[in-house]
């Protein structure tokens, strides 16, 4: 155990490299481009391998290609360098290859503002590849929950065969604080089930659980991996039924093991009638904003989701049947509001407080809109 | 060259018959990349097979390693994770025309750049088959597709000449007659412990050849059986080369290999800094 000041991207780099991280591709972009840089220095000194790819295309390849081989790997990027991306996260989707994929949010689209932050691509980690597939990201707040979720996201893309986005902004990215760097004993990490049948008894996508044990290549299972949909074995088909099973499989693998992997933070929720939904970078001045309107007797809390995908329907359902209204704040036009306003819509007010200015939503401005609304309400 | 009793064992044979047209020469290349692999009796288990998407990427299916089938103008980068992350493993990417040098040109460029110990092997077939016959990097001046109704303005890439500037240790091309060749370019490309590449010049009757006009696959195996010349020939007798296509192995200059480079850092570094 030791405290160490450090940046939230070196954080990501540490906790990788505390889940087993032994390979890191990746393509410079702002304002994840530290992950990469720390990643080159740290990984030789831990045995692994640091490659800076010719795009961020090859970058996600490489990783998957590397996870086949048997070692955990990552790669970092930003809003340009995820939409680059997207093509072979569909591809460790359908093959079950474990991996992570940092995204440090910053404004778009496009090249966009290249240093400042966003949260624009909550709708792209979704839906970002073609087709349908499982999603699961996570989005901290601190520089201590970049390291604790990165090596969850590592944890979870072992045990579920998937593809994990740590989904970051810019202000927890290059944010500064104090890390408690655990010991190694302290921290709970997952290895990918491997078969432990002979090698010609190995059917390479069959699982009892959903979860098809995986060999490494060079283990002497020798089997084959392909985008397209194929059966148990690994073949391509146009069957029409293992079609549907393989999809449903994947997508189902993820969905219906949501509480898993449920991490959020409620604030001040026990007595709340108006709660503030927010997250990452957002979601400090959304619990600053808590104790400034408490203090002027209106009973607001925080609703914090960490796990972005899945959508945590059963706790925001929840939350949004005891109180009169939710005000999702983020850093973009209302996408995640989206999703809040199809589950509590039917039982509770939801409202937007946004920004797509490149500049954090600051505790005042949402003290004005909630404040704004319910000290008026008061005094009418 | 047949599917014999030996070369049987690289096969996934419950796979066969391949998905290629009938008259295509992307069979013919398979089998010398088997034959290659049998002569340098390679441990099935050690060798990864990497494609991209198209017709020669179908290939790595109907073969008995580790195989991976990823998508179109990616293989590389797969091989390239693949081999970072296990240097022991041989790897070779099977891989097409335009998956490799239109879709797949930036990869082919930096993967050759590194020097990575990666066998490439290019099925050139001149068109795009997969997706019904469009032109591709590699289509000739003038030629038919089915999207170049009026001859193709494009100008072909010569893949070896890209490959070696880029930085290939190893270059070399046969073509899908000439497949003793093939198959030794390929032996000595994946001996070459570097970045290799070797183009076969594949047939596509049923796209490449109906439209231009180059009868079947008797007669365009015939054109390449007429108009190939060997470089060690041409280097003796230049005039013999003279609208001729060459085969042959044109470049054989080892240096340094990626992944021991890298482990030099390693070998130096390990168990140094940390927290």
């Amino acid at each position: 155990m030791a405290y160490k000041l450090v940046q939230g991207n070196e954080a990501c780099v540490e906790g990788a490299l505390a889940a087993g991280m032994r390979f890191f591709a990746g393509y410079p972009i702002t304002p994840s481009t530290e992950i990469a840089e720390i990643s080159s220095q740290k990984l030789p000194q831990y045995g692994g391998k640091f490659i800076q790819m010719e795009d961020e295309i090859a970058s996600m390849a490489a990783i998957i290609g590397a996870s086949l081989a048997g070692v955990k790997s990552m790669t970092a990027t930003s809003g340009p360098g995820f939409s680059l991306m997207q093509e072979n996260l569909g591809y460790a989707a359908i093959t079950e290859t474990p991996c992570v994929l940092v995204n440090v949010q910053r404004g778009g689209p496009s090249t966009g503002l290249p240093t400042l932050p966003a949260q624009g691509d909550i709708m792209q980690a979704k839906w970002g590849t073609h087709g349908d597939h499982p999603t699961v990201a996570l989005t901290p707040n601190s520089v201590q929950e970049v390291y604790e979720y990165t090596i969850k996201a590592f944890n979870i893309a072992e045990k579920f065969r998937t593809p994990v986005i740590l989904l970051m902004d810019e202000t927890v990215g290059h944010l500064r604080e104090k890390m408690l760097i655990k010991d190694p004993s302290e921290i709970e990490i997952i290895n990918r089930k491997k078969p432990t049948c002979k090698p010609e008894e190995y059917i390479a996508f069959k699982s009892d659980d959903s979860i098809p044990p995986m060999a490494a290549f060079g283990e002497g299972y020798r089997y084959h991996v392909t985008g397209l949909i194929h059966d148990e074995t690994g073949f391509p088909t146009n069957n029409s039924q293992i079609a549907d099973n393989l999809i449903r499989r994947l997508v189902g693998k993820v969905e219906n093991n949501i509480d898993d992997f449920s991490y959020y933070e409620e604030y001040k929720l026990e007595d709340a009638e108006i709660v503030i939904l927010a997250f990452g970078g957002v979601s400090r001045s959304a619990k600053s904003a808590v104790d400034k309107l408490r203090s002027k007797d209106l009973k607001v809390g925080l609703f914090r989701p960490i796990t972005m995908w899945p959508f945590l329907e059963k706790q925001i359902s929840n939350i949004a049947q005891k109180v009169e209204e939710i005000f999702v704040a983020e850093m973009n036009l209302g996408q995640y509001y989206l999703e809040v306003d199809r589950v509590a819509g039917k039982y509770c007010r939801v409202e937007k407080i946004n920004k797509v200015n490149g500049e954090l939503i600051t505790p005042d401005e949402i003290i004005s809109v909630i404040g704004g609304k319910y000290e008026l309400q008061r005094n009418n | 060259m047949n599917c014999n009793e030996t070369t049987k064992n690289y096969y996934r044979v419950d796979k066969l018959p391949h998905i290629w047209c009938p008259g295509c020469g992307h069979g013919t290349l398979m089998n010398a990349v088997v034959r290659a692999v049998e002569k340098l009796q390679l441990n099935k288990d050690d060798l990864v097979i990497v494609s991209g998407i198209g017709c020669s990427s179908r290939a790595p299916g109907y073969l008995d390693f580790n195989t991976l089938h990823t998508t179109h103008g990616r293989a590389l980068a797969f091989a390239t994770g693949i081999k970072l992350a296990n240097p022991k493993l041989h790897v070779i990417v099977i891989t097409g025309d335009g998956d490799s040098s239109a879709i797949g040109g930036n990869h082919l460029i930096h993967a050759a750049r590194r020097n990575i110990d990666i066998t490439t092997i290019v099925f050139n077939n001149n068109i795009y088959g997969m997706t019904g016959g469009q032109y591709s990097p590699t289509t000739p001046y003038g030629d038919f597709a089915t999207t170049s109704a009026y001859g193709n303005i494009d100008k072909p890439f010569d893949l070896c000449s890209l490959a070696q500037g880029a930085g290939s240790t190893y270059v070399g091309r046969a073509t899908a007659y000439h497949v003793t060749l093939m198959q030794r370019l390929i032996e000595k490309a994946i001996q070459n412990k570097g970045f290799s590449f070797v183009e076969g010049l594949s047939i596509c009757p049923t796209y490449y050849g109906r439209k231009n006009k180059k009868g079947d696959a008797f007669e365009m195996h015939s054109f390449y059986k007429n108009n190939c010349v060997d470089i060690r020939v041409v280097e003796k007798t230049p005039e013999k080369g003279e609208n001729k296509i060459l085969i042959g192995e044109f470049h054989n200059d080892p240096k340094p290999e990626y992944t021991e480079s890298y482990q030099v850092i390693i070998d130096k570094f390990q168990g140094m800094g940390g927290n």
